[in-house]
């Protein structure tokens, strides 16, 4: 038996679809979390079900990407029965979806979620009077507190095994604009609206988008966040770290040291600890964190606050998440560029937010420039990056010409996160670096002792010499520059080996480490990146980006270059 | 009236939208929908508007393009 979740975006299915298949869809407080169908089989009251999420749609007929995708799996596969998860709150737009399922003449369960958070705005509902209307039987639920899901599934048996057909006369032959209005009609008929309880969830928008407060807040929670994932990953970083060189060397010591099966040990070795002691302790809390902002529902603020910001580099107001996210790790800041709609915008956010430092290349910056040069100089290569970026975005945009109006975009109410949901979808997406870059991190790694043992180092710095002679830096620097791809936060270790000394001032010019800095802060994402570049867009654009960064970092550094040559 | 010149909180409905009309009916957003602007980000940011008792955030391009009548 195959049962169907569908739904308008954000009205719980997922929440549904995990509460009883243990965290295996993304979730999110944010329209399209979902864009493909996630299906899991499930045990209730003894049978087996085919259990199916998919994405969230408005309508059946309209076409974005997502809604196609539910349509044409509601077509092409034997639905036994649709359960259509409504978002209670807002039932009138909800119902024209319903009204279109009715007409589809399959076994519908109607599901009123959120039934708690609508009592709370007052809303009564007359359910038998809906289920007459409908034809269909309609149920109340709180998928995120699992309340009243098991009564849904026994219904959705009891409906398999009676074959209960509904008659689909309701909503039939309507053109889209009569369904909307009729399912207007519907709402009105069989909701009261009550006396609202006002709390302070219906007040925070007053502060949180307020035109002074509003800002000063966002800045502060980010600030908040970042300080947060920097302490946390500060903390954890050095044991995991001295946990791992113990590792190695244990690992090591009954092999021959300087062979090349030690050297590729180690190599792999320090693939696996460059996952789990560097990437790790900044990715864990900061996918926790966001994971909190996104289900309280704050990221569409922050997105409403920054839209007119996203407009002046071709963007709109969404696409600030992926930036946010870039400055952790660039690896879930290109995994977000999904909840943007249109490819260019997917295109145009992923290219940008590559080139939002991360924590790997902020520790070159900060390492090399703020430690040999002082801070103010580092603020400055900051700032500068955040102009190249937007002059980057401003370019690409004029490039491929916007054809959507602007934003649009579903302010979901705040809700309060559950422990178990933000849990859930960080281990959901700490698998997908698990399974994604990691593995590559520890090939690539293999392959760097490899060819450090057979001494063929020397082949990269000669296929650097162009770029490093042309921003002026030794042509020692191109081992640690082609292999910074593989491992960014291994870049200054890479470049002291490289120049054979710890003491960056004896071996470079103060504007030869500023252009270093700033050549790293730019060009080619890590391999891990690349990889979910490919797997987000596809290989053409993961190719076009990369050449598209070095370009940039090209010309940030003659740029960095020449004015450092006239100030120091 | 445009509803990019709808005062704040004040009643209207939808009456037409032809440029965008794909892309709202997207959003579940048609015709005769009754609409009030709750409020407007600064520096030529977007409205926030309630259609059928959702928030939704319309940039002012598309809120340009969007014809309401008072009721």
């Amino acid at each position: 038996m195959r049962v169907a979740l569908i739904g308008l975006p954000n009205c719980g299915k997922s929440t549904l679809f995990n509460q009883v298949a243990g965290y295996k869809a993304e979730t999110g407080n944010f329209s399209g979390t979902t864009v493909t169908f996630t299906e899991s089989r499930v045990r209730v009251g003894g049978e087996v079900i085919e259990l199916v999420d998919l994405p969230g749609a408005y309508s059946l007929v309209e076409g974005s990407p997502a809604e196609r995708e539910a349509a044409r799996y509601l077509d092409s596969r034997d639905v036994d029965v649709i359960i259509n998860v409504a978002d209670s709150t807002q039932l009138a737009s909800a119902l024209s979806l319903t009204l279109e399922l009715v007409a589809l003449n399959k076994p519908l369960i109607l599901a009123l979620n959120m039934v708690d958070e609508a009592a709370r705005m007052g809303l009564q509902f007359d359910a038998d009077g809906l289920a007459r209307e409908l034809h269909v039987p309609v149920l109340p639920l709180v998928a995120s507190k699992g309340r009243g899901v098991k009564g849904l599934f026994l219904k959705a048996l009891e409906m398999y095994r009676k074959l209960e057909q509904v008659q689909g006369q309701v909503g039939d032959a309507l053109n889209p604009e009569d369904r909307h209005q009729h399912a207007v009609a519907i709402s009105k008929k069989y909701v009261t609206q009550g006396e609202r309880r006002i709390i302070w969830r219906d007040r925070l928008d007053n502060v949180l988008l307020h035109p002074v407060w509003g800002y000063a807040i966002m800045f502060f929670v980010l600030f908040l966040f970042f300080q947060a994932v920097y302490g946390i990953g500060k903390v954890t970083e050095p044991p995991l770290l001295a946990l791992f060189d113990w590792i190695m060397k244990s690992a090591l010591s009954p092999f021959a040291e300087g062979s090349f099966l030690s050297q590729v040990i180690l190599g792999v070795l320090q693939g696996i600890a460059a996952g789990v002691a560097i990437v790790l302790p900044y990715l864990l809390p900061f996918l926790l964190g966001l994971g909190l902002l996104e289900d309280v529902g704050y990221l569409p603020r922050v997105a409403f606050l920054m839209d007119a910001f996203m407009h002046r580099i071709g963007l709109h107001g969404k696409a600030i998440v992926p930036f946010i996210l870039g400055y952790g790790c660039n690896v879930p800041a290109v995994m977000s560029t999904r909840t943007l709609e249109e490819p260019r915008d997917r295109y145009i956010a992923a290219a940008l937010a590559v080139l939002v430092p991360c924590a790997a290349r902020l520790a070159v910056v900060f390492g090399l420039v703020a430690f040999y040069l002082g801070p103010i100089i580092a603020f400055v290569l900051f700032l500068f990056n955040l102009f190249i970026i937007a002059l980057t975005g401003k370019i690409l945009s004029q490039l491929t010409p916007e054809d959507t109006p602007g934003l649009i975009m579903e302010m979901p109410s705040y809700r309060v996160p559950t422990l178990k949901n933000v849990l859930g979808k960080s281990w959901f997406r700490i698998r997908e670096f698990v399974v994604e870059a990691w593995p590559i991190l520890i090939a690539g790694s293999a392959v760097l002792a490899t060819l450090n043992f057979f001494d063929l180092a020397y082949i990269f710095n000669w296929l650097a010499r162009p770029i490093t002679w042309l921003i002026g830096l030794p042509s020692q620097v191109g081992v640690p520059l082609i292999f910074g791809i593989l491992r960014k936060e291994l870049s200054l270790v890479m470049l002291s080996q490289a120049l054979g000394t710890a003491d960056f001032k004896a071996a470079l010019s103060s504007e030869q480490m500023i252009v270093y800095a700033t050549f790293v802060m730019f060009y080619l994402p890590c391999l891990a990146t690349l990889s979910i570049l490919r797997r987000e867009l596809g290989t053409r654009a993961m190719l076009t980006i990369s050449a598209l960064t070095v370009i940039v970092a090209l010309l940030a550094a003659l740029l960095v270059r020449g004015v450092a040559i006239v100030l120091f | 009236m445009r509803l990019l010149d709808l005062p704040l909180n004040v009643h209207a409905r939808l009456l037409s939208f032809d440029e965008v009309r794909a892309k709202l009916n997207q959003y579940g957003l048609y015709a005769g929908d009754e609409v009030r602007v709750m409020r407007v980000a600064p520096l030529g940011g977007p409205l926030l508007v309630e259609v059928n008792g959702r928030e939704i955030a319309l940039g002012r391009a598309v809120a340009e393009k969007i014809i309401v009548e008072l009721r």
